[in-house]
């Protein structure tokens, strides 16, 4: 299919733009290295900011050593908590950003050095000498259970536990039973992009050249912590170089480069973290441990879940991961239990990651699942579709549409699974134990608030369509081009499509797999409202506003996209070494609107969820308090020779009831699940129940 | 980063004399790993010396049979050299199982084998580490030890070398030719590195100012045959869990010749001599292999993360030894 594509628009369009494998509008100027990134922004007279970090884990600071410092070349000013600006709101601590002299966790914020170039602030921060008032620290995870305790809600504004039937009972009168748990690690974001800052006061404004999932949303929290006018902080990210959810909230960095730039009026204050620094200033995704107990007739029926979570949160600032929210609505079981226990440890301050809540919560679970299946002689495909709900557990409500037995059956399908022996260790190929796995995967159907767009008419004939919703890689630009297009019924190029900047109409955060469903049903309005007021042959200048409408049926349906992973393992007999040749999704996440761009999304999703399996992992040696494997040399990612064969599909799925455009969101399911198939597989592989990820050489050595 | 100074002088003896004169002046390679570390704060030299255009880039073949490697060769040319690929295909092989592409485009020959270890705690000038600021304590022997050596280390150091390529020229018995400031000598590369002790801020034998110009492989009986293989933590661009090179010239079912050098469990490339004279002139069958592999780890100590070096370290070389006892190893 072309994209320039010459339709004619208004009742004359061959084809609908929404499910066209359009490539990328923004691509080209990516490859020839045009798109500007946040530090890109090129600006006169720029200071460079190097940050100042705590190297204790808890305590205070009782003097920064600034007097040689200050002469040494290049500096321009060093910042510390004596003369850092005053914020005029100061209640979230991560953000507090040099507001008093504590020190909450190692690498914490405590200063920085601005330069005229950035290896001057880099040289002269290693040169400033701290003392510190050193208290104990705590950041041993899970450490002592005792001081374990319940937040008042998870993330998301979840219940933290949940309590349906007799959990107890039903696992005492259960046929089969599973008591089992299970281990995900601290994991790092890593976008390639560092997150990066200018930062210019000029009058009483501030711009913030950022790299961001939210324009606005930064933009609203540094005017309330500097106690400007919404108006006053102008925000600006056309291209954001992947964000994985760290970049959905604004962290410390920001403030600190707003602040710095405060004490050099009129100058641009350019600060990008170094990869280091990214592991303890920009949120991680929480440990887990993960009680799972399962009962269950002799067929795989479930009588009983239970789900008790652990995980941690730093002290100065609640993040409370809903990680076992996914298994409330899994699976059919009269009797259900959740629950969530935080221990606050003197360490860095988590936040999302790429599906916060399903990514750890659907591993341990989705494994013991294929461990009741093993128990009770049932294919564990076959476990999954006996268990289906008819309604969704949690709530009641129907679902909005659920396919997720749809995309099993196509999934084993699709994958040969039926041609596999179920024996575990029962393949070994030239010294290579070769096995198969399956997991479901998840994802719940975000709407948020707080978006509108204007869509208007130019002389050049073009619909000028403005949101400030944010393209971190995902296709943004490509997509909302594209719904914009159908919902004026004109072709492609005849859409200018503005996004990245707070200047336009607010848009919601790119977080929660929620962006096209949000700014699209904006733009979607929008135009409606356009095309009533002015119809099918605007003039130069007309233009509307319009927001975002209410959705009835979110309140009457459970909204849900759902799908089934499989993954073909081999594991190296005599040296424990795990690949991952073959990976293969289903899906049903509702209609896509471009097919390209959302294969490059489940692709991605997967390969990091297969990078979850075998690699990622944050090591904290709570000695110090600090990840000490913080750069990409010691913190493992996938590379090309990791990943083998991925093949994402999707079900033709309509949902009436999500929205207009009838799209479920698919940034994060991709990931979800992931690290449970490749697990299964794993034990199929070897007969080895590995319960602890990463799936390492040395836990299939024996 | 710091303010240096940055010579590029035009003969060996004139580097060496540039680093005479100052105890911080360094030589730059491909600055793959200098670089790294200067911006960490881990090295502070106040004069950089590139040596990089100053030796060989080439291999020759020398007249009693082995070959000379100018230091100065890039990692990718050495690996893909015709000479080295048919005669030393283990030196090959650990060549390409190191780094990445890029990274072996510009690291040379005595740079990789001069690079600086790439535990934790070394690289992070917030954590003591005696082998950067000697006497300040080390973090990572009651820290997070996964990469940490199973053998030869001391309380004062875990550290192991990262090299692949130094553990391949262990097993060929190479030799590195230095310019030092009172004259070229020859060091064999078992003797340039160097077990942790109480000195474990010295990594290798060297002398400050030492330059090394070549490095030599000695000729190899016609019939033996070497290998390379290399376990990590994903399939590339990581450093070795374990590895091993072994060069095995097998007659009759009897081995013959024998070299062993094991990767990533020490601070230097551990050659398995206890092993090799084990096997040397006995039946080159698996048990035996086995056996030997056992007896060269009993000396094995292991901290609370890598205890499954050991295991992991005999398992590889049995499998090297019997891929090169096996038609599958033919070819050299």
């Amino acid at each position: 299919m072309t994209p320039g594509r010459a339709g004619k628009g208004h009742g004359g369009v061959a084809s609908p733009a929404v499910g066209r494998d359009l490539p990328r509008v923004d691509g080209p100027a990516k490859v020839t290295g045009t798109a500007t990134y946040a530090f890109e922004h090129q600006l006169d007279d720029v200071v460079h900011l190097y940050p100042l970090q705590a190297t204790v884990a808890r305590g205070r600071v009782t003097a920064v050593h600034t007097g040689a410092v200050e002469a040494m070349p290049g500096v321009v000013a060093v910042l510390t908590s004596d003369n850092a600006p005053r914020l005029a709101w100061a209640d979230d601590a991560e953000l507090a950003v040099l507001q008093s002299d504590a020190v909450a966790f190692r690498g914490q914020l405590i200063g920085a050095v601005l330069a005229e170039t950035s290896e001057e602030a880099r040289e002269a921060a290693s040169a400033v000498l701290v003392d510190y008032d050193e208290l104990p620290h705590d950041a041993d995870f899970p450490g002592d259970r005792s001081r374990l305790y319940a937040p008042a809600e998870v993330s998301g504004g979840f219940a933290t536990d949940t309590d349906v039937g007799d959990v107890e009972a039903a696992l005492a009168s259960a046929a089969v039973t599973l008591d089992q748990t299970y281990a995900t690690a601290t994991y790092h974001a890593n976008p390639l992009e560092p997150h990066s800052t200018v930062a210019v006061w000029e009058d009483e404004g501030l711009t913030l050249y950022e790299s961001t999932q939210g324009t606005h949303a930064v933009a609203t929290k540094v005017a309330a912590l500097f106690g400007l006018e919404a108006g006053l902080v102008r925000v600006i990210a056309p291209h954001v170089g992947g964000g994985f959810g760290s970049k959905g909230l604004p962290h410390a960095p920001v403030v600190l480069a707003a602040l710095a730039a405060r004490l050099v009026p009129g100058r641009p204050v350019k600060l990008a973290l170094t990869r280091q620094q990214m592991f303890c200033l920009v949120g991680y995704r929480t440990p887990t441990l993960q009680h799972v107990r399962l009962g269950a007739d002799a067929d795989g029926r479930l009588s009983a879940v239970s789900l008790d979570v652990v995980q941690q949160t730093s002290r100065i600032k609640e993040f409370a991961e809903q990680t076992a929210v996914a298994t409330r609505t899994m699976y059919a079981a009269p009797h259900r239990r959740t629950t969530h226990r935080l221990a606050a440890l003197d360490v860095a301050v988590p936040s999302w990651m790429r599906a916060p809540g399903e990514c750890p919560g659907m591993f341990g679970p989705e494994v013991a699942l294929d461990e009741l299946a093993v128990a009770c002689g049932l294919d564990p495909v076959e476990l999954r579709i006996r268990n289906e709900p008819e309604s969704d557990p949690q709530s009641g409500k129907p679902f909005s549409s659920r396919n997720l037995v749809g995309c099993l059956r196509e999934g084993a399908r699709r994958f040969g699974w039926q041609r596999w022996d179920r024996a575990p260790r029962s393949r070994l190929e030239g010294g290579w134990w070769v096995g198969v796995g399956v997991s479901a995967s998840t994802y719940p159907v975000h709407r948020m608030a707080g978006s509108s767009a204007t869509v208007g008419f130019g002389a050049d004939g073009r619909y000028r369509v403005a949101i400030g919703a944010a393209d971190i890689g995902t296709g943004t630009w490509t997509s909302l081009t594209q719904i914009a297009a159908d919902a004026l019924d004109v072709p492609v190029e005849r859409i200018a499509l503005q996004i990245g900047d707070s200047a336009l109409p607010p848009a919601s955060v790119a977080g929660g797999s929620s962006g096209t469903n949000s700014w699209g049903s904006t733009i979607v309005e929008a135009a409606r409202t356009f095309r009533d007021k002015f119809g099918d042959h605007p003039e130069d200048g007309d233009e509307v506003d319009a927001s975002m409408p209410p959705n009835p049926d979110t309140e009457r349906f459970a909204m849900h996209a759902f799908g089934a992973q499989f993954a073909e393992v081999r594991v190296r007999q005599d040296t424990g070494e795990v690949r991952v040749p073959r990976l293969l999704g289903v899906f049903a996440v509702g209609r896509v609107v471009n097919p390209r761009t959302a294969r490059s999304q489940f692709l991605g999703g997967m390969t990091m969820g297969l990078s979850m399996a075998l690699h990622e992992q944050s090591v904290l040696d709570p000695r110090f308090g600090h990840i000490v494997n913080h750069d990409l040399a010691g913190y493992h990612i996938a590379t090309n020779a990791d990943v083998g064969t991925i093949e994402a599909h999707w079900l033709d799925e309509h949902d009436p009831h999500v929205n207009p455009l009838g799209v479920k969101g698919i940034g994060e399911i991709g990931i979800v699940g992931t690290a449970a198939a490749v697990a299964n597989a794993a034990h199929h592989a070897t007969g080895t129940r590995v319960r602890s990820l990463p799936l390492t050489p040395d836990k299939f050595l024996l | 980063m710091r303010p240096f100074r940055y010579e590029r002088p035009d003969d060996p003896l004139a580097a060496v004399a540039l680093l005479a004169d100052d105890p911080t002046a360094t030589f730059l390679g491909g600055g793959t790993n200098l670089v790294d570390l200067m911006k960490l704060g881990v090295a502070r030299p106040d004069v950089v010396v590139d040596v990089a255009r100053l030796t060989g880039r080439a291999v020759e073949t020398l007249p009693e049979g082995g070959v000379r490697i100018g230091a100065a060769m890039p990692n990718s040319d050495l690996a893909a050299d015709p000479v080295i690929r048919h005669r030393y295909p283990v030196l090959s092989q650990a060549l390409l199982a190191g780094a990445s592409g890029q990274l072996r485009n510009l690291a040379t020959t005595a740079g990789n084998l001069l690079q600086r270890t790439r535990c934790v705690y070394f690289q992070d000038v917030t954590t003591p580490c005696n082998k950067r600021e000697p006497g300040s304590g080390c973090s990572a022997v009651d820290g997070w030890t996964r990469h940490h050596a199973v053998l030869g280390a001391s309380q004062h150091c875990v550290a192991t070398h990262p090299s692949d390529m130094a553990v391949a020229m262990a097993a060929l018995d190479a030799v590195v030719q230095v310019q030092g400031a009172r004259g070229p000598r020859r060091i064999p590369v078992v003797e340039l590195h160097r077990l942790p002790g109480d000195e474990p801020q010295r990594d290798t034998s060297l002398e400050h100012g030492d330059l090394i110009t070549s490095v030599d492989l000695p000729d190899l009986p016609v019939t033996a045959r070497s290998h390379y293989a290399k376990v990590r933590d994903r399939a590339s661009y990581a450093f070795a869990l374990v590895s091993v090179a072994a060069v095995l010239d097998v007659h009759d079912g009897i081995v013959g010749h024998v070299h062993i050098a094991l990767g990533g469990v020490a601070h230097k490339p551990w050659r398995a001599t206890i092993a090799e004279d084990m096997l040397r002139g006995g039946p080159a069958t698996t048990d035996a292999f086995r056996a030997a592999a056992v007896a060269e780890l009993t000396r094995a100590r292991p901290l609370p993360d890598n205890a499954f070096k050991v295991p992991l370290a005999r398992n590889v070389l049995v499998s090297v030894l019997g891929h090169l006892t096996s038609s599958a190893g033919a070819g050299r």
